[in-house]
């Protein structure tokens, strides 16, 4: 049964990798990954380290290949398979659709980090004027002090870049937002701030898919909780 | 915005006697677009980029650009004249020494005006403030405008070549190795101002580099060659987080961690 308020369905993904420079290895990752998520909710994937939940993620978000199965994105114009859609479409959907907020900033020499966050914005459709109004919103909203924003964040400690990050992810207005463990060595103040955010966009109906490790955070937030174990390869799967 | 490419090639291919520079290669690029060609030295990433900017003709295969008219034509038939003035005007050409793309003996100012001049600018001093512009543009001081390129630093240099391209808002820019040679500190800032002019003219880029934190920083999609062949296509981040091939995978897994 599918809901018709479904925004994303997996259907039968499985994902390995070959190593090439250990003599070929086969390392199983996923297999068998199936479950749907419906727009404005919020779903945790669960499971120790290890299991393939970050490489789920990169799956939807098109930074792994995904080797077997369908990742069904509904969009304006209707259903799109992710799996096998184009480069270019995969890019101009990230813009659109997809946010992907990470636990690490890959950050861009000399650019400021008020600038990574309007830069997002932008993408996301808004104008100048109001990306730049909504870069000063989030980076305000998670408390990153002021004299910070006008410094690219490469000397920015970690949980100032982690904050960055969050904004540029806050940033769009992406209908699928993937997380991974945004609140992870955040201070209770700033990791309350982050849940106000995810609260916020769901409201609007964006559908979350996350990767929480505390508990506390997963009850709080998550409609339910898919459990990556479940799709646990087999070595010979 | 149409949807064809702005170049395609198809099987294009060129041999050295009976050494393959480059086998058969399919590509296309789009408007707004970077396409980087990774891969080492020898690799055949230089012989591609020769053979779609038309200076070297290929043993055999195609190559058809989009004029700005809308009619996509076959390069490799254009009569001289009209390939001459695709790179006068839409086309840029990025050497990895600058010198290469630079006239050495005439001014700064002198080289961003003399493609203007080829484009039929006359007037000496609109061709000057657009020179000017364009020196300020990639962050280069007024008052050098009368220098020769031969007392700027390396990264001065290149970034001078830069603005003699972009004077004349081409649609598609070849690089070579654009920041190879150049100290760390000076590549970020060229790679930074690289950024955001494709991003401010929405230009398609085709950017040969050995450097895949080049590729990662300025690519949309990545083209990994290997003895004259592309052995892996696509996505940027998915050929560098999730490589395929045994060569990509020694590649990626060279870079030194940061």
């Amino acid at each position: 049964m599918s809901s018709h308020d479904a925004i994303l369905k997996l259907k039968d993904v499985a994902k390995s990798f070959t190593m090439h420079l250990r003599g070929g290895a086969q390392l199983p990752v996923v297999a068998n990954v199936s479950f749907e998520l419906d727009k404005g909710q919020c779903a945790v994937l669960g499971g120790p380290s290890g299991t393939g939940k970050s490489s789920i993620l990169k799956m939807i978000y098109g930074n792994y290949r995904t080797d077997i199965g369908q990742i069904w994105l509904r969009e304006e114009s209707g259903w799109i398979d992710l799996a096998k859609a184009e480069p270019r479409r995969i890019l101009a959907l990230r813009e659109s659709a997809i946010g992907y907020v990470s636990q690490f900033l890959r950050a861009i020499p000399r650019v400021s980090a008020f600038d990574l966050v309007v830069s997002a914005a932008s993408e996301g459709g808004l104008d100048k004027a109001a990306a730049e109004q909504r870069a000063a919103q989030l980076l305000a909203h998670l408390n990153l002090p002021e004299r910070l924003w006008s410094l690219p964040p490469a000397t920015f400690s970690g949980g100032e870049q982690q904050r960055v990050n969050i904004a540029r992810g806050f940033a769009g207005q992406h209908s699928l937002l993937l997380v991974d463990e945004p609140t992870a060595s955040l201070d209770a103040a700033s990791r309350a701030r982050v849940l106000e955010l995810i609260s916020e966009r769901r409201r609007n109906g964006t559908a979350i898919l996350g990767i929480f490790h505390d508990d506390a955070v997963r009850r709080e937030i998550a409609d339910h909780v898919v459990d990556v174990t479940r799709f646990a390869a087999g070595v010979n799967g | 915005m149409t949807d064809a490419p702005l170049i395609q090639a198809n099987g294009l291919t060129r041999y050295y006697g009976a050494h393959i520079g480059c086998l058969d290669v399919d590509l296309e690029v789009h408007e707004g677009e970077v396409l980087a060609i990774v891969g080492e030295s020898g690799s055949g990433k230089s012989t591609l980029l020769s053979l779609l900017s038309t200076q070297l003709p290929p043993t055999r295969g195609e190559v058809s650009y989009r004029t700005r008219d809308g009619v996509s034509r076959d390069l490799l038939s254009l009569p001289e004249a009209e390939r001459r003035f695709l790179f006068r005007t839409d086309w840029g050409f990025v050497h990895q020494d600058a010198r290469a793309g630079l006239r050495m003996g005439v001014s700064a100012g002198g080289n961003v005006g003399e493609r203007l001049m080829a484009v039929g600018w006359r007037h000496y001093g609109r061709i000057r403030d657009e020179a000017t512009d364009w020196l300020a543009r990639v962050e280069i001081k007024a008052e050098r405008i009368d220098d020769s390129p031969k007392t700027f630093s390396g990264g001065m240099r290149q970034r001078l070549q830069i603005a003699k391209n972009m004077v004349t808002r081409p649609r598609l820019v070849f690089m070579d190795e654009p920041t190879g040679g150049l100290d760390v500190s000076v590549q970020a800032r060229l790679l930074d101002l690289i950024r955001g002019l494709v991003s401010d003219y929405g230009l398609a880029a085709i950017v040969v580099t050995h450097d895949l934190a080049v590729a990662r920083l300025l690519s949309h999609r990545i083209m990994v060659m290997r003895n004259g062949r592309v052995i892996e296509t696509g996505l940027t981040d998915q050929v560098l987080d999730d490589p395929q091939e045994a060569y990509t995978q020694l590649l990626v897994s060279s870079i030194l961690q940061s």
